[in-house]
């Protein structure tokens, strides 16, 4: 997308962009062209053997039927983790952008648990959700008379890890949600309201679609995540059990490459997992930014 | 104006040629040290480098954290291939055919020929040793923090059931653990850590049964898992069968839960790592004891169990003069002083009999008897090709495969005799993928 | 707020008091754990109610690391990052929003696939352009045997090689990880918003693109800026992979490297309480930074005339 209105020069807008791509080229582009050929290659870890399979890595992971259920399990996984961070942000972000008092105290502690470091967050997940030593399984669970084992049974599990991973986010898209509300003019808000219009009709008539282009940009980030980045949690809470009911495809990616040493499926692996996640993007680039309400 | 354009595009690029480099110390030999200890762990570790490096003046042996053991071996592997490798990377039992074939270690056996270091090997412990030997015998890396699995047991739950000794046999086990159950003193009879390294490799060394063909992986990349063998199928229907009527309560993969389980009072029996007396000792609000691992009622000379834990191995590629240094170190670890600070600081094994007969000696044992039981159990015959050691390739995820199918068959899914099928299906699937990728 | 509406004002806080229970429960069980004695740390299910042992536990954790350096050094690498990717991905948004240059397209799409590989699976070659910049360079040389063409050529012995590692250095630490897709996305999506108006007055006025970005954008951009602020700030203080390959000399060691390091591991006791208090530690400088950045969230650009 552009500007109607645009700027005219030759070379600056190369300028501009020389940096960012230099840094991307070398540090992005370079090893994931290596990752690629990997992808073609079976090769031991210490890069002393290698030979050139063709396509024998992608036969063989599509030949197997885990592979599939791992696509599967990521989708769910996705789907569930973005839609629950996603309206949980966007909740408190409205209901954030509503008080008056105690304002930035509110504030802080909505995005500070973003601060926690990965490594203690996964630690904490297990002390607070462990079937034997967790404090949330030992007690509310009990009196609720739930059978809550992720240890053992596979939907527990997955619940899990979806709640952690979404909880993760919930600051996150706090911050850039609170940030688009505060961007709107307080001119549009106040002038519905004068028209009539209560606090809800107007948060789905005049906040809702100027936060669009933030939506948006949320959705995206938040289906990348769950693709990506969530195998620290993954690591941490389920590495993957019980009977690889929580085996993403990213965690199998870092599993066999990184556990497995196994580079050359691993950057198989890497390959699909761009491939379908440039075609959810595309996707979502393509008919759902359709609906987004840029400057109005 | 153009050249403030500039100026804005430079700074930010400027800011990507900010770098700064380490300045290095020059005198003695610098030896680069990747070990995987953490906390306490890592305390005692840098004691004995310390000692080390004040005890002679030509080399310093740097240690340096690298993360979780998969973490270390990766930056290992990282380093060696753009040529920036340590001289030496702790790397964890299952590494070891991976580190054997890379082609990127001196082994030490060789090193400590060249550098005129003659080592009794006979005075080592044998099965500590044996899991880091070639098919030839020859010691491949240096055993570091080695451990193995025992059985615990909380003394005041079966005085009140009115049990006395611990089980020996697992016939015995499920007697007293039935009736621990029923008598109500605890809710599930036993569990237990790290279920495949327990009820799948130790189980199988100490009943002298292989787990893999072409001895256990040792004399070919050819070998194939043989985990469903009658009696590994018989021991975990056993397993379930106690899961069903409480005997028996899985835990998780590891080790956090197993001990939790054994410490708040869940269940009676755990079997674990010796590593986890330290933490039975300052958590446990309960007078508890520790035995020798089950075995099967008809097996009347129980087989040694095998180890776990981490070996040194020393890397190619430094110079010449570096490796005396290494082979010191090495040397210098082994001594009699240093393994008894490391076995009393941490409770890893003492690795030769030297240390550990002056332990003995010095009456440790009366005043720790929990600390000899893994020594007692580890020694107690010669190791044979079964109890020697596993050297599978891909070993890490053929754990991982057998985690997932026993969980199958914990949460019924599978029966036992599926579920170690698959498992070995599985597994050696994992196998030929490696034996391809080391042709 | 546009009108009072009480019972609507109890819900809202209601509703926001149990999200900040349940989002912040972590934290405050850190908190919880880092006052406890080993003891009680370890009782299963740990007590909620704190202990008195916060300072001993403050002081063992400081003491067991080199706290002082390690937090240095993370604050130079977060830093790092978030000037870097701040003012890389403006730049790139700038352009990509206001030009109409032929890459455009290519280029906003070659810097979002960024996105797709986190540093953790494409660990091994970025490692190795690390330790080597000009490793490319060295494989083009290779590839066209460029050093026997010279040698050929020339006929003496030539050969060219060159190395530059970034390993253990504070560019190794920044740069891999300044790529940023994330904020120029998040900057094309806000460029997007601002109404044509805005530039065409200022191409009236005759301001040239830099001076439109810098008196304009930029200005207009505060509230996204701190928002990328806390957000890449705390994603480049928590790094803790990359920074843990690449680095040896512990100087060049950073908060969270040392915090892991306080985690018990198996075989040995479980001083968590010890490693709470570490990561209480370690949480601080974001947490000052959120608190710091408040000011500029609240104000942003609801008091600026739009």
């Amino acid at each position: 997308m552009l500007k109607r209105s645009s700027f005219s020069s030759r070379f600056l807008p190369y300028l501009l962009i020389l940096p960012q791509l230099l840094i991307i080229l070398t540090f992005f582009y370079w090893p994931a062209a290596q990752a690629f050929f990997q992808s073609f290659m079976l090769s031991d870890p210490f890069g002393v053997r290698s030979q050139f399979v063709w396509l024998y890595n992608f036969r063989h992971l599509f030949e197997d039927p885990l592979y599939w259920k791992s696509i599967g399990i990521t989708f769910i996984f996705s789907f569930l983790t973005t839609m629950l961070s996603l309206s949980a942000g966007l909740l408190t972000a409205a209901l954030a952008n509503r008080v008056l008092k105690a304002k930035s105290a509110i504030r802080t502690f909505l995005i500070w648990p973003y601060a926690v470091a990965p490594a203690i967050s996964g630690v904490l997940w297990m002390f607070i959700f462990h079937p034997t030593f967790g404090i949330i399984s030992r007690l509310p669970m009990q009196w609720l008379g739930i059978t809550w084992n992720p240890i053992l049974n596979g939907n527990d599990a997955l619940f899990l890890v979806i709640i952690a991973s979404a909880w993760k986010q919930i600051s996150y898209n706090f911050v850039f949600f609170i940030a688009g509300l505060q961007s709107i003019p307080k001119s549009l808000i106040e002038a519905a309201a004068i028209d009539g219009a209560g606090p809800f009709r107007r948060f789905w008539t005049i906040s809702f679609p100027l936060l669009s282009p933030t939506l948006f940009f949320l959705m995206v980030m938040n289906v990348v995540y769950a693709f990506f980045e969530t195998f620290g949690i993954i690591h941490t809470v389920t590495q993957g059990g019980p009977g690889g009911a929580t085996m993403t495809m990213i965690y199998k990616v870092y599993r066999d490459g990184f556990v497995g040493l196994d580079l050359g499926s691993s950057a198989a692996q890497s390959v699909v997992l761009m491939i379908v996640i440039v075609a959810l993007t595309l996707f979502q680039f393509k008919y759902i930014e359709k609906k987004v309400q840029y400057a109005g | 104006m153009k050249l403030r354009q500039l100026a804005a595009v430079f700074l930010v690029m400027g800011f990507g040629v900010m770098f700064m480099t380490s300045d290095l110390m020059a005198k003695p030999i610098e030896i680069q040290f990747w070990h995987a200890q953490t906390g306490a762990l890592e305390e005692s570790l840098k004691k004995i480098v310390n000692a080390f490096n004040q005890s002679q003046n030509k080399y310093v042996v740097i240690p340096v954290a690298k993360g979780s053991y998969s973490e270390t071996m990766n930056a290992g592997i990282a380093a060696f291939r753009s040529h920036n490798q340590p001289h030496i990377l702790q790397v964890y039992e299952v590494g070891t055919q991976t580190m054997m074939l890379s082609r990127a270690i001196y082994p030490v056996y060789d090193l400590m020929k060249d550098t005129g270091h003659h080592i009794d090997w006979n005075g080592y412990l044998q099965p500590v040793l044996s899991y880091y030997e070639a098919s030839n015998g020859e010691l491949q890396s240096m055993p570091f923090n080695s451990s193995t699995p025992i059985m615990y047991y909380n003394k005041d739950m079966f005085k009140k059931a009115g049990l006395n000794d611990p089980p020996k046999t697992w016939e015995d086990l499920g007697k007293a653990a039935a009736r621990l159950v029923a008598s109500g003193v605890v809710e599930y009879g036993m569990t237990s850590a790290w279920q495949t390294w327990v009820m799948i490799e130790n189980y199988s060394a100490i009943q002298n049964i292989p787990i893999a063909s072409e001895a256990n992986g040792f004399d070919g990349l050819d070998a194939r898992l043989t985990i469903n063998n009658p009696m590994l199928i018989h021991h975990f229907e056993r397993l379930k069968q106690w899961m069903n009527d409480k005997r028996f309560v899985y835990e998780e993969r590891e080790y956090k839960g197993p001990q939790a389980a054994f410490i708040s009072g869940k269940c009676a029996i755990l079997m674990d790592s010796i590593g986890a007396i330290g933490t039975l000792k300052h958590n446990a609000k309960f007078d508890w004891g520790a035995a020798p691992l089950p075995v099967e009622a008809s097996n009347k000379e129980p087989q040694n169990s095998i180890i776990g834990g981490a070996s040194l191995w020393v890397l190619k590629g430094h110079p010449k003069e570096d490796y005396q240094g290494i082979a010191d170190f090495l040397a210098f670890l082994a001594t009699e002083d240093m393994q008894i600070l490391w076995h009393k600081e941490t409770g890893y094994l003492p690795i030769t009999l030297k240390a550990y007969e002056k332990l003995k000696s010095s009456g440790y044992y009366q005043k720790y008897p929990a600390q000899e039981v893994g020594i007692l159990q580890l020694t107690r015959k010669a190791p044979t090709v079964n109890s020697r050691g596993i050297r599978l390739g891909s070993f890490p995820q053929i754990r991982d495969v057998m985690n997932e199918e026993i969980e199958m068959l914990w949460q019924g899914k599978r029966t036992a005799k599926q579920a170690l099928d698959d498992a070995a299906g599985r597994g050696n699937e994992l196998l030929r993928q490696f034996e391809k990728r080391s042709e | 707020m546009v009108e009072n509406n009480p019972w609507l004002d109890a819900v809202t806080y209601t509703l926001l008091i149990l999200v900040i229970v349940i989002v912040s429960f972590p934290i405050f069980y850190t908190l919880i754990a880092a006052t406890l004695p080993l003891e009680d740390v370890s009782r299963i299910p740990m007590p909620l109610i704190p202990g008195n042992q916060l300072l001993v536990n403050l002081k063992a954790a400081w003491l067991k690391g080199s706290m002082g350096i390690e937090l240095l050094n993370s604050f130079i690498m977060a830093a790092g990052i978030t000037i870097g990717k701040i003012s890389i991905s403006m730049l790139t948004a700038f352009a990509i929003v206001y030009f109409d240059f032929r890459f455009r397209k290519i280029a906003f799409v070659a810097v979002f696939c960024t996105l797709m590989l986190p540093v953790e699976v494409r660990i091994l070659p970025t490692y190795e352009i690390t330790a080597n910049i000009f490793g490319p360079m060295q494989n083009i040389i290779q590839l066209f045997k460029i050093n026997t063409i010279i040698s050929y050529l020339t006929g003496s012995r030539f050969h060219f090689s060159i190395r530059f590692s970034l390993l253990d250095s504070y560019a190794g630490l920044i740069l891999p990880l300044t790529a940023s897709a994330t904020a120029t996305f998040l900057f094309r999506q806000f460029f997007l918003t601002i109404p044509e108006e805005l530039c065409e007055a200022a191409k009236l006025d005759g301001a040239s693109p830099m001076k439109f970005f810098t008196r304009i954008l930029l200005p207009l951009s505060k509230t996204n800026i701190a928002a990328l602020v806390v957000i890449d700030f705390i994603y480049g203080w928590n790094q803790y992979l990359w920074p843990l390959l690449i680095t040896t000399n512990p100087r060049m060691t950073t908060a969270v490297i040392g915090l892991e390091r306080l985690i018990p591991q198996m075989d040995e006791l479980p001083t968590w309480n010890v490693a709470m208090a570490g990561a209480l530690l370690v949480m601080l400088p974001p947490a000052l930074l959120v608190i710091f950045m408040q000011r500029w969230f609240i104000k942003g650009l609801v008091d600026s005339e739009k």
